[in-house]
């Protein structure tokens, strides 16, 4: 996932904090922000993640005119067959790992280059062959310097994962 | 507010219920703001039908997501250095999660924290690291 431009907005930032259900007003209220310690509204921890709304080819996002591999009238609309099961078109998500060399704020301007990672396989009790595929993006600001690192591990399951 | 390094042992611990009953709703939230439209996640006909799972479960990120909010209420806010997890169990709609936080060493300023997110039933579905600035 490679993005140019992630500008971080406030309203975009009250909705990723409503979507996992954190009513901190840091994330809301630039005047109770004002009057603590960080002095501005901040993004929650995982809130880069959404970078993926700035990217313009995520492939886990339907785009205009194109075919999708979610539901309508059929259970896919993808005509062709399912690459292996446990995650539809993505895989599943192993691992997710921070760091974080600044907060960011509305008005941060951020760009995302990825770094491809390490690649290895597991036989798994539940899922059969499970391939992981590591990828690190670094995140940088209006003045280039790094705020965010985040290495993420995708995992490719053989079947869907049994419950 | 922040944490102080002399009010804490290796070994407290810091609880919160992240979720009651999860709802397909609050998964839809974190697909809009996150912009992760995998339809295993929201769409029941696919998940069913061409994925093979029971029915959709929520992303493994809005579980950090949630599992962060813990976190930064108990050491506050802009504090983390550091935040890391491993998804170990999916997350299915209707499960209530517990989240909790454990010292496991305080120095130089920085208090490392391990890190476990369960559901009802007692399964880890969550287990990471966090890393935060104390006063």
């Amino acid at each position: 996932m490679a993005v140019e431009k992630f500008p971080v907005e406030g309203s975009h930032i009250m909705m990723f904090a409503r979507s996992i259900a954190d009513d901190n007003q840091i994330y809301y209220d630039a005047e109770h922000a004002a009057a603590t310690e960080l002095g501005k509204v901040i993004a929650p921890p995982t809130f880069a993640q959404s970078s993926a709304q700035f990217d313009p080819d995520y492939f886990l996002r339907p785009k205009i005119g194109e075919d999708w591999f979610g539901s309508g009238k059929e259970a896919t609309g993808i005509k062709r067959e399912s690459s292996g099961g446990g995650g539809g078109g993505g895989g599943l998500h192993a691992e997710q790992h921070f760091e974080y060399h600044r907060h960011i704020s509305p008005g941060d301007v951020l760009t995302g280059t990825d770094k491809p990672g390490k690649t290895w396989e597991k036989e798994g009790k539940r899922s059969g062959k499970l391939v992981f595929t590591e990828s690190i993006i670094e995140y940088r600001d209006q003045h280039g310097e790094l705020v965010i690192t985040a290495r993420s591990v995708g995992v490719r399951t053989e079947r869907p994962v049994d419950q | 507010m922040a944490l102080s390094a002399q009010d804490l042992n290796t070994g407290d611990t810091y609880t919160e219920c992240l979720v009651e009953d999860l709802t397909r709703t609050q998964i839809v939230m974190y697909a809009g703001a996150s912009g992760d439209y995998n339809p295993i996640h929201t769409d029941e006909k696919f998940t069913k039908e061409a994925a093979g799972y029971p029915s959709v479960f929520a992303h493994g990120m809005l579980t950090m997501g949630m599992t962060g909010r813990m976190i930064t209420n108990y050491v506050g806010d802009g504090r983390l250095t550091k935040y890391g997890v491993r998804f170990t169990s999916q997350v299915w709609p209707g499960d209530t999660l517990n989240a909790t936080a454990t010292v496991e060493e305080v120095a130089d300023g920085l208090v490392n924290l391990k890190v476990e997110t369960t559901n009802q039933d007692g399964v880890t579905v969550l287990s990471g690291y966090a890393q935060a600035r104390v006063d």
